[in-house]
């Protein structure tokens, strides 16, 4: 039982980091207005799709742990990082990330509530909680040194320095780019 | 019944709006939607009631919503 309470919170940390990883592309790509294919609502949608679906692997991953008994994580570990007992610096890492995603997350889903200059401001916030995500999986997880972990998170690595490279051209921003022309059925 | 209501300070122009509703919005020559009916905020039918929640939640920059 134990076992697979390590497996399923191992196993969803790392899915939910290529999700994370994913989420974050399709984020650029959906601000950058170029629509790549899928249309610009089929990419904002794919991007909300992703990050709830990293937000309910981290969900059951958090759980599983929690129930683990080699885990030995106390609730306060889940809200106030660096307090563990194993490796408090790289759980501790766990802890901020899951504390960003948390706000992350409740200010997305109420952002019409709560207006765009909140929403863009926390959003931002993502670019700090990627980084953390990743260094909490090499550090705490068992799995880290092993090479397909290694492979996975050079790949997670190349994907969002494309991005965030692509992001931060200069052509990027200022709508620059040249608009396809519409098609508008009278 | 709702309206759809276009908040003009907030609205860029990239016409996600005018893809997903386009009974009801189309996009001018530089791509800002422009209603249909000929009402200011157009009304959402009831069979379009779930289009048009797309499109509020599509709305890059929560420009649009249903009033
Ligand atoms: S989706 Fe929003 S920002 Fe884009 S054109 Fe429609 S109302 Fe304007």
């Amino acid at each position: 039982m134990s076992q697979a309470l390590w497996a399923l919170g191992r196993g969803t940390g790392i899915v939910a980091l290529l999700m994370f990883t994913l989420t974050l592309v399709l984020g650029v790509t959906t601000r950058s207005g170029r629509p790549l294919g899928l249309g610009r609502f089929g990419i904002a949608d794919l991007h909300r799709t992703a990050a709830l679906t990293g937000t309910g692997l981290i969900l059951v991953h958090v759980v599983s742990l929690y129930f683990d008994p080699y885990a030995q994580l106390r609730l306060v570990d889940f809200l106030v990082p660096f307090l563990g007992s194993y490796r408090p610096v790289w759980l501790g890492l766990g802890t901020l990330a899951l504390d960003l995603l948390g706000l992350i997350t409740v200010v997305s889903l109420l952002r019409q509530r709560i207006g765009p200059r909140i929403f863009r401001a926390v959003h931002w916030g993502t670019y700090v909680l990627w980084p953390v995500a990743l260094l909490h999986a090499l550090g705490n997880g068992t799995d880290a040194g092993s090479a397909w972990m290694t492979g996975i998170a050079a790949a997670c690595v190349l994907a969002v320095a494309v991005a965030v490279g692509w992001r931060l051209l200069p052509s990027y921003d200022g709508r620059g780019w040249r608009r396809a022309p519409r098609k508008v059925h009278a | 019944m709702s309206r759809i209501h276009i908040d003009w300070t907030r609205c860029d122009g990239h016409g996600a709006c005018a893809e997903l509703l386009p009974e009801l919005l189309t996009s001018d020559e530089w791509g800002f939607p422009v209603s249909r009916t000929g009402e200011r905020d157009p009304q959402v039918p009831r069979q379009l009631t779930e289009h048009a929640r797309h499109a509020e939640r599509s709305c890059p920059l929560m420009a649009l919503r249903r009033v």
